[in-house]
């Protein structure tokens, strides 16, 4: 039989053996976000096809037709839907997260469980969307007929860093909105924003070289550029300093985030 | 003797209350302070903090060790710390100070259906909820049968739960955490849902639970669940441990701590059991106060087992109601319905209630109460309709000794709750029994 001691400051110990024993209850609230969120709509899933479909359109639109932006040897539309795809995860998986907390704080004062399984839940939630957006894109390429070049073997790496960039600011805002509901109002505005300041609708190649490195302080250009580098190839270059300074932020993301997070996560329930 | 299961040592949780530290706390005041005038934000902030620190203890120094497979009810009024033992025990919030050891899966149930999603269905909610109790998948799919079957709604599990009604969904809840099996339970005042049958049914399944030699902290104020489930009591007080021994002992300690509603409002004395602000009953049915009064109806002080006895029954109503009726009950502590008595059926008194308030009187020639502390509850109703009001436990009654039977031993509810007017005789005379006695030998 497995002992326990509950003491101040002493739950740190156990948390990452929790956090293990707890996986099952991590997919089951994926899955509950994910089935909730399409309930009682007419065209169900669709949505996640129908949200990045339109953007497209007006990106392609607003920069590839009006703006006549370089495309850098691409079609547009598919230019532009590398850049969605994880632009798309990165903004639900943002908001889902940083909401998470407040929306599931029926469950945070009633039960324990070790709380990075709510955000983490939420995140992997929206990853379904991003999968979904994918198989969309592969459709796109081939309709296109564009073959990805080899280095679509590094893909899993750069989703990968998408995780960490969105799991780390997602968390961040999940535990400042438990004290600070402002976020509440913040985090709908870095969405939307976000958007035109990373390289979604354009190529992140229109900047001058002597402000890429600045630009790749946001942790989404690094992996936006890595996206098309991996599905399109040809002119896409990766800028390397940039590459690793948008890396090195979304460690500094996660890493930090999760230590906010469990220090918030100890004073949680009397908060909330 | 194994060691116990679970120790509590000098446990104490503080929270900081006050209005200053929310008022300072958003983010526009964090924020306004830092950018106006970062140095002053920074040594302002320690002594900000010291100004606004209200300090409330919820817990202070609660030690306790409980033996595998006790039952262990927790009483204490509102506010006494309760919920935060609970809470801490189950790991929702940390203890400021002590420390709690122990052994096994603890599994909390501070809640019926926590986690359930409306718009999912009962199917999908069964597991979702087992998940969050602590349950893995394979767990709750050996179980489901069992679960679906218990909650009875086979009909309905794949609607989704916002269209059951309460009680369906209550039962579904209650039915899956009725389904956990940890080493110790924590439990709170979950029983107080649903229908008497299914109460009846939630019982069975934790005495069940009980007898299979789990561990049950349980906190209810219901002293007939306490009573019955409970092979041990602990009575916290304002955060601390006052009491604790066994579900007898602690409910009657529990009772005697409890002020009578009618003192609390400094009323004049113990004659008034009863008395409550008009305003808060104001346009509904309620009983508003009850007195006692001895034989001659004048106020008794102190009432002693087989005084009689006369309870003035004051009641307010929003709206004239004809042929309505006023009940009164005496209950024991652990919640055991001794008598209950109303105007109508039990009597035969025509009653109408005129709107604004009203008085009855009920006497007793002699109460045969044994010394001991009761519950009175007291309602209006329209009989065999409807409750207009009714509350089981109103008010206290303290019943002093005295020894009706003449015996030196003046009868109390330690050992029964009545005291009644009896005769103790041979069936027939003596010597008859002596003849039989010895013919029978011969």
């Amino acid at each position: 039989m497995n002992e326990f001691v509950i003491e101040a400051g002493r739950v740190g110990r156990q948390y990452w053996r929790d956090l293990w024993r707890y996986r099952e209850l991590f997919y089951f609230l994926a899955w509950r976000d994910f089935l909730v969120r399409y309930k009682q709509t007419v065209v169900g899933v669709a949505w996640s096809l129908i949200r990045p479909l339109l953007t497209m359109l007006i990106l392609t639109l607003v920069f590839g037709q009006i703006g006549k932006l370089p495309n850098a040897g691409v079609p547009y539309p598919l230019l532009v839907f590398c850049g969605i795809l994880p632009w798309q995860f990165f903004s639900t998986a943002l908001s889902e997260s940083g909401n998470s907390l407040v929306s599931n704080g029926n469950l945070v004062s009633k039960v324990y469980f070790p709380r990075l399984i709510v955000p983490a839940s939420s995140v992997l939630a929206s990853f379904v969307d991003f999968l979904i957006s994918a198989v969309f894109l592969a459709l796109l390429m081939i309709w296109y007929r564009f073959p990805p070049p080899p280095n679509v073997v590094f893909l899993p790496l750069f989703v990968a860093f998408a995780f960490a960039a969105s799991f780390g600011a997602g968390l961040w805002v999940a535990s400042l909105m438990v004290k600070y509901r402002d976020f509440r109002f913040i985090v709908p505005f870095i969405v939307q924003f976000g958007l035109y300041i990373s390289p979604v609708g354009f190529v992140s190649a229109v900047f001058p070289e002597r402000w890429r490195l600045v630009y790749s302080l946001n942790p989404m250009v690094g992996v936006v550029d890595g996206f098309r580098w991996c599905l399109l190839g040809g002119d896409h270059t990766l800028y390397w300093p940039g590459l690793f300074l948008s890396v090195a932020v979304a460690l500094l993301l996660i890493v930090g985030g999760i230590a906010h997070f469990r220090a918030t996560e100890r004073v949680l329930a009397d908060v909330i | 003797m194994s060691s116990p299961i679970i120790t509590v040592e000098n446990l104490s949780k503080r929270y900081v209350i006050g209005h200053k530290v929310a008022s300072t706390d958003g983010l526009r005041h964090v924020l306004d302070g830092a950018i106006r005038n970062p140095v002053r934000w920074l040594t302002d902030k320690r002594r900000r903090a010291k100004e606004a620190r209200e300090e409330f203890w919820a817990l202070k120094d609660v030690s306790f060790a409980i033996e595998q497979g006790e039952v262990v009810g927790i009483i204490g009024r509102n506010g006494a710390g309760k919920s935060t033992l609970l809470k801490v025990l189950s790991r929702i919030t940390e203890p400021t100070s002590g420390r709690i050891h122990g052994k096994g899966r603890i599994a909390s149930l501070l809640e019926v259906g926590t986690g359930f999603h409306q718009e999912l269905t009962g199917r999908e909610n069964i597991f979702l909820n087992g998940a969050i109790l602590g349950m893995t998948r394979a767990e709750i799919k050996s179980k489901f049968d069992e679960i679906v079957a218990f909650s009875e709604i086979e009909r309905f599990i794949d609607t989704p739960v916002k269209r059951y009604s309460s009680g369906m969904y209550v039962r579904l809840a209650f039915a899956v955490a009725a389904h956990l099996e940890p080493e110790i339970l924590v439990i709170d005042e979950v029983l107080a849902v649903g229908d008497a049958a299914f109460q009846r049914k939630c019982m069975g399944r934790m005495e069940e639970v009980a007898r299979h030699g789990r561990t049950v902290l349980f906190v209810s104020h219901n002293m007939a669940a306490i009573g019955r489930l409970c092979s041990k009591g602990l009575v916290l007080q304002q955060g601390r441990l006052s009491h604790f021994g066994s579900t007898t002992s602690a409910i009657a300690f529990y009772h005697s701590t409890l002020q009578l509603n009618g003192n609390r409002l400094g009323e004049d004395a113990g004659h008034v059991l009863y008395s409550c602000e008009p305003s808060s009953v104001e346009s509904q049915f309620a009983i508003t106060r009850i007195e006692l009064l001895d034989g001659q109806k004048r106020p008794a002080g102190a009432f002693h087992t087989m005084d009689p006895a006369t309870f003035r029954i004051h009641y307010t109503a929003p709206r004239p109601v004809s042929r309505a009726a006023v009940s009164f009950s005496v209950s024991s502590v652990d919640g055991s319905r001794l008598l209950l008595l109303s105007t109508q059926p039990d009597g035969a008194m025509e009653l109408n209630f005129s709107r604004g308030p009203g008085v009855v009187d009920l006497s007793f020639p002699e109460m045969p109460l044994a010394a001991g502390v009761f519950t009175i509850g007291a309602g209006l109703a329209i009989p065999n309709v409807e409750w207009l009001c009714w509350t089981p436990e109103l008010c206290q009654l303290n019943v002093l000794p005295r020894d009706v039977y003449a015996s030196g031993l003046a009868p109390s509810s330690s050992r029964c709750l009545l005291a009644l007017t009896h005769n103790w005789e041979l069936p027939i005379d003596s010597n008859t029994l002596k003849a039989s006695r010895e013919t029978t030998a011969r």
